[in-house]
């Protein structure tokens, strides 16, 4: 699908994130939803969910002993775990967003043949054939669309992403803006301005901000429509060929209907949900890419059903049939569906369905038929809009805010009160006022009747209205707008940084959420997943066990291998990668002369070349590359297209040594052995699943010999082995002992069986197989029954060892973060030992550091490992009380360990009770089988107590949701912010989680990059991402936060004390226009400049000294202290801008204008020169934006000024001419603005900050450097 | 003591800080800005100062019938009414200014309610609260028997005589309702020439305010005595207001009033003392600039592990 298209190319429409809860259908592979149907209540979920839960915990304690089999129920139940833990801390509306990860982990899972499972499947079944014969279901006439839609309920295949049309616009748009509270503020207080006793202002002039603020939104709004409609345009007019009346016909997209039969070629972009009927291949098999649905850049298969691919060709299609299917639903990962057809009923699954926006690759043409077309497809209804994220800095403004409306409201209260006690005292005046009348005098109509006038607690109720009116700005409304703004200049910068590009994959930085910029100022706790995201996920393979000997120690490239290079020259094609071979094993294979050894390193290789789903794509060697063997002439290209990057390296591996898979349909590869091209027939395959943690194949050779081919986890595989003799135990015995170097070097490793298989057996499980892989229902754990009658008995063959590179610079980003303060987690899926080396090698461990390793496999063992870690490590708890006694312990474990002691003299001084109490730095490892129990008990407090206390903290073995789990632990318990970074589709929930989510853009696809706040392209620039972005962006926005605050009190307050002078009467000496521009043009562009563009200190200092990010987290830029003293500042500041001019033209013949022009232009002043003094880095565009704010306020002043029919004519005029004017205004700026300056400078001086500091060392440096370029100069 | 090895490793690699150099810029740059405040301040507050002590102003009050005799200058003086508690500026945006501006908007009263129209529905001109209470007291200067001319040409802004106020809109309709506000107006004479007018609509800021009545611009002696015939016609008893007449000179700095100068001189004053401040500390107690040290991290050694 090319990127013009709608579908994902919108920055709003997000992965195909699947919401499990909404899901009206059951599922086989949903383990607590089952029971749901589509018209549950809520209430009954609730009642489902917690009975199995109950239910999961019982069962885990009967089972503690099994370890294996308590593993594999890690994910199985996880799910149910982390819905009741985390039900009560959250609103549902996040967990949905959960699903995603569940389904992507379990969807080839599912229970295994375990009570709970059992009992639900049951269920499922039920509720699976429910469904489908319900009225419920959807019905679809194979080739009728008319008599499939003849109640017209079905879409066509016409979508709209575009969210208006022409006519309905500006309606719905401006419906859409109103939700907005600012806006219903400033349509509340533009509404009081229009009622005749409140008139403050002009009528039309209030309602500017609005018009102009409404407007603004709705041109942006409306441009970025219409390019959705240009792209929904472009999507709808592409053409397909349809069935119509027995001939395939171009057909444009959005008339395709339900029910039509389409037949699309290679490389084309499926135009809905389709149900595949027949392909090119005969068995038919077709390959899709799901790029743009889940990002994954691999091949899948699908199949069309045996039953009609025989009724299908290239070039009829004489079908007709009915399929039944549920309801359109988001779930990308499950359809269920059955159909009938020459009066034979078999149901459909999700592989037998294409979906809108894969394409269609490697098979020549497919036809189906549209089930689900336009909006109700599954792509379509996957693209909503995330959940978007506020700032914290946001939430902690809002807070204030609230302060700044309680200020407005007494403020308003005291005009109110002032003009009732005015009232009452000149009450009897009142009719004979010059300026203050209560009723007409006048003789006439209207004689005696009230004008203007409406009783005392109404007049003071109205002043109170008109107050709010003439102080509205106090609520700084327009700061949403500013921020918003800034937040888009920083990005701009952030994005354009091109020491966040990453030169290899061509990617960018990328901002995805514009909310939270600053957010990235204040992370303290950093979540890593590890493949992909600190590694490359570039498998390597670099080790090999086979037989018990252990290979792969000294590598050589395949080319200078000379033991290599004869089976290479046989070789007619080439590998699209090259990796090395160790001769020592090369030499096994080919001339070892002990027998057994070379028997099994030939199954070994032959396993791993074809136990896997790895598709092989031959392309002709053209490119350069590919063609470095030149004088065997033809040259073959092979690329292999997998699903898992281990298998891929697998694979190349056997390539390079003799065994190169060649072709895999679905019924036989091809594997060319030096040279010999073997065909084997491959009888079944049992997929890898989480749950089993292996797979295998069942494969017979040309001499009809029949053998299981498995690869699994060392966990899985171990069990399954067959007992056999002493020699085999110690050949057992050899390969753990490999393994457990290979993971101790952070490969990951993966062990090799096989057996033949009897005649009997194979008969038994094929008809299981058989049986297994056509049930209408359950057939998940049904072939999972299956593979458990031939995955047993194995012989050991041996074990890989699969590199998985470190990133670049990871350790050293890792260290940085470290010393900035930040908490690095990992949280990974891998083996603890694969973890720990893993650490080591990325500096997150090392060597002095106390490891504390929990991982139990019940929930009293876990407890007590917790319990005592906590008493060794005298961890200090959250609660108070305990704080004597572990004091006592630290000074206990001082002593002892001297070496450390000097470390631990000082206490923090900030942030104290959350450092770690301890003189060691502590390491925790913790696996995802104790993380179920911990998570789900009483021990949470316990771990969170021991986590925070850790310098780090490694989670291995961790399902997806685990991993949220650990981020909501972080979350609910501290203020912390924390920040997850991952690249796969099991870091979503995560990302989610977090306070801020980094996707990496990697090899797993893009379905992490979707979630995302941010991406970018390695690891290692989240060092200059916090450290750098974060630092300024924060600062700059808690700055403005401030300022802009401060900005608009002293301009309310100024307006305040005048109207305590005017008898209550709220009169603005300024006039309507000064009011309304003062916020939207006099004084709003350099706070916008400054935002983007102000560096308190440069990107080198920031990277040399990680430590200055503390400030974030600490809240140093932004906090309630810094409001209040900024509050007192403007108090002061408004005083002298109010009393100054009162004073210098007391007793003179001032008019009201002038007075106001005055006060406009000293106030636009002020405000500028506050925000110069705060600058720390002036650039010229800087200058520009605060003294052309000043002349732009003279230039609007002098235009206002020279209409006649304004009543303030050619003031300022007349004021410029006069002295007076010029020196009070210098006396308000020097006088306003001389304690803040004087403050400013004796706290720079006596407590100088960490930044102020290093600004200074930025300063001596840069001066350093210019003194000595002179010199050089010179001499 | 101090264990700056795992992070202060780093610092080392920063240009060492000889503290010759690296005091200075800060320290100077803050001594400087308060010795030019304190520098500007104190000249422009004395200038300010002995510019408002050279105006003379004689203020007598006069409505509660009291009235002194007067010093005078040798300047020329200018005549202000002063009006005290006014009560506010209340509604003072009871007033048309198109209609003031323009023949053509003569009709154009809105606004301007209660005095908008006469009973007869006829738009009065000019219009509104604030025309209608125009200032109507007039004075009368002798000085040795011989009256003293008072000029009450050119006490309105230029611009307003010439652009704001129309040549061609005449009075109308003024003061025809059952209660006077204030002064009438000549219907014979556009509202340009009508200059107490113009004054008076240019609405004062203050609650105590004053108003530019005329000049005198024969030059008076001091210690000459100034006989004044007051017709005491604007009712301020009513809401308890204050009126004063006001003789006096004008300088630059406009009308008598020291408190810009002493002000300034305050704040000079201040500024000077800071910056002798500022400088014994910088003898006294220097900081070294951009001294690494200070960092908060190597002052507390162990606040980050």
């Amino acid at each position: 699908m090319s990127s013009d298209q709608p579908l994902l190319s919108e920055p709003d429409l997000v992965p195909p994130v699947i919401h499990h809860r909404h899901r009206k259908s059951g599922s086989r592979t949903s383990f607590f939803e089952v029971a749901a149907d589509s018209s549950t209540t809520d209430h009954h979920r609730e009642v489902v969910l917690a009975k199995d839960c109950s239910f999961h915990s019982a069962f885990c304690n009967n089972n503690n002993n099994s370890g294996i089999s308590s593993s594999s129920l890690t994910e199985a139940q996880n799910p149910d775990s982390e819905f009741r833990l985390e039900c009560p801390t959250r609103e549902r509306g996040l967990l949905r967003s959960w699903g995603a990860m569940e389904l992507h982990e379990i969807s080839t899972a599912s229970a295994v043949t375990t009570a709970p499972s059992r009992r639900i499947h049951h269920k499922s079944v039920q509720f699976d054939e429910q469904i489908l014969h319900d009225d419920n279901a959807r019905l679809i006439y194979i080739n009728d669309p008319k008599k499939t839609n003849d109640k017209y309920e079905f879409t066509g295949n016409e979508i709209r992403t575009s969210r208006y049309t022409f006519i309905t616009f500006l309606p719905k748009n401006l419906f859409i803006q109103f939700h907005r509270v600012a806006y219903l503020y400033f349509l509340a207080i533009a509404a009081l301005n229009q009622l005749p006793p409140l008139a403050v202002f002009g009528r039309t002039v209030s309602l500017f901000p609005l018009l102009f603020v409404l407007c603004v939104t709705a041109i942006k709004d409306g441009y970025e429509d219409w390019r959705r409609h240009r792209s929904d345009n472009n999507e709808n007019n592409r053409e397909s060929l349809v069935l119509q009346s027995s001939d395939f016909r171009s057909k444009v997209w959005k008339k395709i209907q339900a029910g039509e039969v389409v037949k699309i070629f290679a490389d084309e972009t499926i135009p809905a949900d389709m149900v595949l009927l027949g392909t090119s291949d005969p068995s038919g098999l077709a390959y899709i890419q799901t790029m743009n649905l889940d990002g994954e850049s691999n091949l899948k298969t699908r199949y069309a059903k045996q039953e009609t691919t025989s009724a299908v060709s290239s070039e009829v299609c004489d079908i007709a049939g009915i399929i039944r299917c549920e309801q359109p639903n988001r779930n990308i990962y499950e359809f269920t569906a059955n159909m009938e057809f020459n009066g034979i009923k078999f149901s459909l699954s999700q592989s037998n369905i294409v979906l809108r926006g894969c394409q269609l690759k490697n098979t020549d043409w497919i036809i189906g038929v549209v089930v689900y077309a336009g909006q109700e497809t599954k792509a379509m209804l996957n693209s909503a809009a995330s959940p978007s994220k506020r700032s914290r800095l946001e939430g902690y403004m809002n807070r204030e805010t609230l302060w700044l409306s309680i200020f407005l409201f007494i403020m308003c209260l005291v005009v109110a009160l002032g003009m009732c006690l005015w009232l009452v005292r000149h009450k009897n005046q009142l009719d004979t006022l010059p300026y203050y009348r209560k009723r007409y005098i006048n003789k006439g109509p209207e004689y005696g009747k009230k004008y203007k006038y409406y009783g005392i607690p109404m007049e003071a109720f109205f002043s109170f209205l008109s107050s709010v009116i003439v102080f509205q700005i106090m609520i700084p409304i327009s700061l949403y707008i500013t921020m918003e703004l800034v937040r888009l200049g920083q990005s701009y910068f952030m994005i354009e940084d091109m020491h966040m590009y990453d030169a290899s994959s061509g990617s960018r930085f990328q901002c995805r959420s514009l909310n939270i910029n600053e957010d990235l100022g204040q992370i303290r706790y950093v979540f890593s997943d590890k493949t992909g995201t600190l590694t490359e996920n570039k498998m390597e393979f670099r080790r090999a066990s086979v037989h018990g000997d252990n290979y792969g120690s000294s590598l050589l490239a395949a080319d200078d291998s000379s033991a290599a290079t004869d089976v290479i020259l046989k070789r007619r094609w080439k590998l699209k990668s090259e990796i090395s071979v160790d001769p020592k094993l090369m030499s096994v294979l080919h001339k070892n002369p002990n027998r057994d050894e070379r028997v099994v390193a030939h199954e070994f290789f032959l396993t791993l070349a074809a136990c896997n789903t790895v598709i092989p794509i031959l392309t002709d060697g053209e490119f350069s590359g590919c063609g470095t063997s030149e004088s065997t002439g033809y040259v073959e290209c092979i690329d292999y297209q997998g699903e898992s990057p281990d298998e891929q390296a697998l694979v190349s591996a056997a390539s390079a040594y003799g065994y190169t898979l060649f072709e895999r349909t679905s019924g036989h590869i091809v594997i060319d052995i030096n040279g010999e091209k073997l065909r084997l027939d491959v009888l079944g395959l049992h997929e890898f699943d989480s749950v089993r943690k292996r797979m295998s194949v069942v494969i017979r050779f040309p001499d009809n010999a029949v053998k299981v081919l498995v690869k699994g986890a060392d966990t899985s595989m171990f069990s399954i082995l067959a007992n056999g003799s002493e020699s085999h135990n110690s050949l057992l015995h050899a390969t753990q002992s490999h393994l457990t170097e290979y993971s101790s070097q952070g490969l990951r490793t993966l062990v090799v069986a096989s057996r033949s298989l009897s005649d009997a057996e194979l008969e038994e499980w094929q008809s299981r197989y058989g049986e297994a892989s056509t049930a209408l229902t359950d057939r998940a754990s049904k072939l999972r029954q299956a593979a458990a009658l031939i995955e047993c008995n194995l012989n050991l063959l041996g074990a890989t060892g699969i590199e998985d590179k470190l990133q670049e610079g990871v350790p050293e980003a890792i260290e940085s973060l470290r010393q900035a303060g930040i908490k690095v987690w990992v949280l990974t899926g891998d083996k603890q030992e694969t973890a720990i080396s893993i650490g080591l090698s990325c500096k997150l461990l090392s060597a002095d550091m106390q490891q504390i390793v929990i991982n139990g496999t019940s929930e009293e063992e876990c407890g007590n490992l917790l319990g005592d870690a906590i008493a060794k490590y005298g961890v200090r708890s959250s609660s108070r009380g305990h704080q004597n006694l572990n004091n006592k312990t630290n000074a206990d474990h001082g002593n002892i360990d001297i070496s450390n002691s000097s470390k631990s003299m000082s206490l923090p001084k900030w942030n104290p009770g959350k450092e770690e109490g301890t003189t060691t730095p502590l390491a925790l490892i913790i696996d995802g089988n104790s993380l179920v129990y911990i998570l789900e008990k009483e021990l949470e407090s316990e771990l969170f107590d021991l986590a925070t206390s850790c310098k780090v903290v490694l989670c291995c073995r961790v399902a997806p949701l685990q991993k949220a789990g650990i981020v909501d632990l972080i979350k609910s318990r501290t203020d912390d912010m924390t920040l997850a970074i991952g690249d796969g589709a099991n870091d979503v929930s995560m990302i989610q989680m977090a306070d801020v989510g980094v996707g990496i853009c990697g090899q797993e696809g893009r379905q992490a990059v979707m979630a995302s706040d941010f991406a970018m392209g390695q690891f290692r620039f989240l060092k200059r991402l916090l450290l750098v972005h974060g630092h300024w962006n924060y600062h700059r926005v808690g700055y403005l936060v401030l300022y802009n605050f401060y900005r608009n009190a002293v301009f309310v307050l100024m307006l305040f004390w005048y109207i305590l002078c005017t008898a209550f009467s709220t009169t603005s000496a300024l006039t309507d226009w000064s009011s309304v521009f003062y916020s939207v043009l006099y004084t709003s562009v350099p706070t916008i400049f400054v935002g983007i563009l102000d560096k308190d200190l440069s990107h080198k200092t920031l990277l040399q000294y990680p430590k200055l990010y503390s400030t974030g987290y600490r809240q140093e830029a932004y906090n309630m202290q810094l409001f209040w003293i900024t509050m007192i500042d403007t108090v002061w500041q408004s005083l002298v801008l109010f009393y100054a001019p009162l004073f210098t033209y007391k007793d003179s013949s001032i008019d009201i204008w002038s007075m106001g022009s005055l006060w406009t232009i000293a106030v636009v002043i002020l405000v500028n020169a506050h925000l110069a003094m705060d600058i720390n880095r002036w650039l010229l565009i800087t200058h520009y934006a605060v003294w052309g704010s000043i002349i732009t306020t003279y230039g609007c002043m002098v235009i206002l000024d020279s209409i006649p029919v304004f009543p303030n004519f050619w003031t300022i005029y007349h004021l410029a001419k006069s002295p007076t004017y010029w020196i009070t205004i210098l006396l308000i700026i020097v006088v306003a603005l001389l304690p803040r300056f004087t403050c400013k400078v004796v706290w720079q001086i006596f407590w100088p900050s960490d930044i102020q500091i290093a600004r200074e060392a930025e300063l001596m440096r840069r001066r350093h450097d210019r003194l000595q370029s002179r010199h050089q100069g010179s001499s | 003591m101090m264990d700056m090895s795992p992070v202060g490793g780093k610092e080392g690699q920063s240009p060492p800080n000889s503290k010759k150099t690296s005091k200075k810029p800060k320290c100077m740059y803050v001594i400087s800005t308060f010795t030019v405040i304190g520098i500007i301040f104190i000249p422009v507050g004395l200038a300010s100062l002995f510019s408002s002590e050279k105006v003379e102003e004689a203020v007598f009050r006069y409505d509660d019938t009291c009235l002194p005799s007067s010093n005078a200058d040798n300047a020329v003086a200018y005549i202000k009414s002063a009006t005290t508690n006014k009560t506010c500026t209340h509604k003072w945006t009871s007033r048309n200014d198109k209609q003031l501006w323009n023949k053509a908007s003569e009709g154009d009263t809105s606004n301007c309610n209660p005095e908008d129209k006469t009973k007869g529905n006829a738009p009065i001109v000019p219009c509104g609260l604030i025309a209608w209470s125009l200032f109507n007291d007039t004075y009368k200067f002798s000085m040795n028997n011989k009256d003293l001319t008072v000029n009450k040409k050119n006490i309105a802004w230029s611009s307003d005589r010439g652009s704001k106020f129309g040549p061609d809109v005449y009075p109308k309709n003024f003061q025809s309702g059952e209660l006077i506000g204030g002064g009438k107006l000549d219907e014979s004479i556009p509202l340009s020439e009508q200059e107490d007018l113009i004054v008076w609509m240019r609405t004062a800021a203050l609650p105590t305010f004053r108003k530019l009545y005329g000049k005198i611009e024969a030059d008076l002696e001091a210690n000459s005595e100034i006989d004044i015939v007051i017709q005491n016609n604007y009712n301020t008893y009513e809401f308890g207001g204050k009126k004063n007449l006001v003789l006096s000179t004008t300088t630059w700095i406009g009308g008598k009033n020291p408190f810009l100068g002493m002000a300034y001189l305050v704040v000079g004053g201040l500024s000077l003392f800071c910056a002798i401040g500022f400088i014994l500390l910088y003898v006294i107690k220097p900081r070294p600039l951009g001294d690494p040290s200070y960092l908060s991290w190597n002052r507390n050694p162990g606040i980050l592990k």
